[in-house]
């Protein structure tokens, strides 16, 4: 039997005004499934989203939802988890709103380790605004705001995210909407902060300036600049440089989880421990 | 009322009655002169299971405080002005969102950098209208020790009665002063919290903007059953975005009439001396400590002078204002800024001949200036 959303949705919001063929409705649905098979109460779950397409997410899902100001979502979420540790709370943000001007939560967020799932919907470019240069649009490309091509180097979200103290990070594309949500139950059920880059179309915004201005075009090129980590580490390193490796890039459930250490804390104040020290953590510089 | 003594600092005080107050979430930046409330709170909320975090910036810092206050707990932030200029948009969606929060400003010498340990009351203007767009913002002003943490308290019920921001400006000269203090006891600060209303009905009547138009928004907290969504797009009765030209409209009129219809719940103010009073000095903040010195002194001269101190400054106690500027002629604001609330003082009076006495090079202004000034007008 095909899976009912309309429990988990706001139909009374729909249609959505995201395009025709725009990957974000895939990932929305991808998201609901994994929500439904975990099982989560639609009142347990608070759904956080920033400014730009990925931004409206947050009002077409049954939960408790916000639509924050732009790059904040991570940094509001924070005081939603840590007033709340045993709630589910799901950010989602374009790579523009997580990388660019909300880059600084991003990976304040990661270094935590809080157990926040952040979904960055990876689009490449500033969508919603008409195509401005996004910290992942590729070099070379066309942008509105630069028409002689885009010189600005390109950010990998993931390498940032294990970088800065993910403990779960991973990326996908939207072309599989099964592996999508299989991804996500288990992000969602790793205890941390999990980072995922999901990589989707914009071929109204980015593809028709830059010879891929269907839907098909613009998911077609995706699929040939990504592949699963497994084929990726067989690449040459010339190789590698102009593809992303898809799939879990890192998953350490040995990382202790912001709001548990949090307990610590107020374990010391209410005279329940004594205080924490270096000895209490494995990296003692 | 009044019967707790305690020897404290203005900042740990307002981190004391935050806690007192039923706060449970901190959200915080370091920046001087304000950093001493983050110290404190630090230690203070774990202890009574809420939290306190210090985020990488001071636009995180109030990010997270209103998202814990969206979740339903009562929840501050405290900072001094170039945080303020950083949380203000913020801030802007709290006023539109109707999220309550407490907002401590110790403020300090600026525009910019300026003087970060010196003492200034620059931010009078700011708190006005920090962030862009309409909107009636609610700003209390310490003017001593206790009402550091008198205020405080208030603006927690404040801003659960008015479901918006509410700002604390505490000076460099009040934050760090230390010395005794009468404060209310912890129960009956307790007694007295009013808490933000609810909906108890059944979740598919529930309209947390459909409110009368003088009345705030009913934002039950999260997880309680009574899913909604918050935006600082334009919303609906339901908090979903809309365009539409009616709602729009009464939505933003709505933000200034739950405030204007509603004064005197919020007005504040302390008459010093005033009612054979033939000079009329206005200020707030540490300069009243200040002000009453010098009227003590001038009365000891035969100068009959006494003291307007409002302690709501925003919205100003504007019919108290005129009362006592129609009755006096010799009117002299004394500021350490430049006339920030003169302007104010004017408007509420309609009179464009009051005096000032300002200081903005980072010092307090001392009684015998005042004494002085005054003396010079006379």
């Amino acid at each position: 039997m095909a899976f009912n959303y309309d429990k988990y949705l706001r139909l009374e919001k729909m249609p959505t005004l995201w395009c025709w063929g725009c990957g974000d409705g895939v990932i929305l649905k991808a998201f609901i499934r994994a929500v439904d098979t975990l099982g989560w109460k639609q009142d347990d779950v608070c759904v956080i989203s920033g400014i730009g397409c990925s931004g409206r997410f947050s009002s077409y899902v049954d939960f408790n939802t916000i639509h924050t100001t732009h790059g904040r979502t991570v940094a509001w979420a924070t005081g939603v988890k840590l007033a709340n540790p045993t709630k589910h709370v799901v950010c989602v943000a374009g790579d523009g709103d997580a990388l660019a001007i909300g880059g600084n939560h991003t990976i304040h967020a990661c270094r935590r380790n809080i157990d926040i799932n952040f979904i960055i919907i990876n689009n490449f470019i500033y969508g919603l605004t008409n195509s401005q240069t996004s910290p992942t649009t590729p070099q070379g490309m066309w942008t509105v705001s630069q028409k002689a091509g885009n010189i600005d180097p390109t950010f990998d979200a993931c390498n940032l995210a294990i970088a800065a103290g993910a403990s779960f990070v991973a990326r996908e594309t939207m072309l599989d909407p099964k592996k999508l949500e299989k991804l996500f139950v288990k992000g969602f059920t790793h205890r941390g902060f999990s980072f995922f880059d999901i990589m989707s179309n914009c071929h109204v915004n980015l593809g028709r300036k830059n010879k891929m201005g269907s839907a098909m075009e613009n998911l077609n090129w995706i699929d040939s600049i990504t592949t699963p980590l497994s084929k990726w580490e067989k690449l040459s390193p010339e190789e590698q440089k102009n593809i992303f490796p898809t799939g879990i890039l890192k998953h350490d459930e040995t990382a202790r989880e912001y709001c548990d250490m949090y307990e610590d804390i107020k374990a010391v104040h209410q005279g329940k421990r004594k205080v924490i020290t270096q000895n209490d953590f494995e990296k003692k510089i | 009322m009044a019967n707790r003594e305690i020897i404290s600092t203005g900042n740990d005080l307002a981190a004391i009655a935050a806690v007192d107050a039923g706060c449970m979430f901190f959200g915080g930046y370091p920046i001087t002169p304000s950093s001493e409330v983050m110290h404190t709170i630090s230690d203070l909320l774990p202890a009574v299971g809420g939290a306190a975090i210090q985020m990488e910036d001071e636009i995180a810092g109030v990010a997270c405080a209103i998202g814990a206050s969206m979740s339903g707990v009562r929840s501050m932030t405290a900072t001094s002005g170039p945080g303020i200029s950083l949380k203000a948009e913020n801030l802007g969606l709290a006023q539109m969102t109707e999220t309550p929060l407490v907002v401590v400003n110790v403020m300090r010498g600026g525009p910019s950098t300026g003087l970060p340990t010196r003492v200034s009351q620059g931010d009078v203007a700011q708190a006005k209208n920090p962030s862009h767009g309409d909107y009636k913002s609610i700003t209390l002003c310490a003017g001593n020790l206790a009402e550091c943490y008198t205020e405080t308290v208030r603006a927690f019920n404040l801003a659960d009665r008015f479901m918006q921001p509410v700002f604390v400006l505490l000076d460099e000269t009040i934050g760090h002063m230390h010395g005794k203090a009468m404060i209310p006891t912890e129960e009956e600060v307790k007694a007295g919290i009013k808490l933000r209303k609810t909906f108890d009905g059944a979740p598919e009547d529930y309209r947390p903007y459909g409110v009368e138009q003088d009345e705030p928004a009913v934002l039950n907290p999260m997880f309680t059953g009574y899913r909604y969504h918050f935006t600082g797009l334009h919303h609906d009765s339901k908090g979903f975005p809309t365009e539409e030209i009616e709602t729009c409209r009464k939505l933003i009129e709505r933000l200034f009439n739950k405030i204007e219809a509603h004064q005197d719940e919020i007005d504040s103010y302390e008459e010093f001396m005033l009612d054979d009073a033939e000079f009329l000095i206005i200020a707030y903040g540490s300069v009243s400590l200040a002000a009453k010195e010098a009227i003590r002194h001038l009365r000891a001269d035969g100068i009959k002078a006494g003291l307007f101190r409002p302690i709501t400054l925003w919205p100003s106690p504007a019919t108290r204002i005129k009362h006592w500027t129609d009755k006096i002629n010799k009117v002299l604001c004394v500021e350490l800024n430049i006339g920030q609330y003169r302007d104010e003082i004017q408007r509420a009076s309609g009179r464009l001949d009051i005096d000032g006495l300002f200081k903005v090079n980072g010092r307090a202004i001392s009684p015998y200036e005042i004494v002085n000034k005054v003396k010079e007008t006379m």
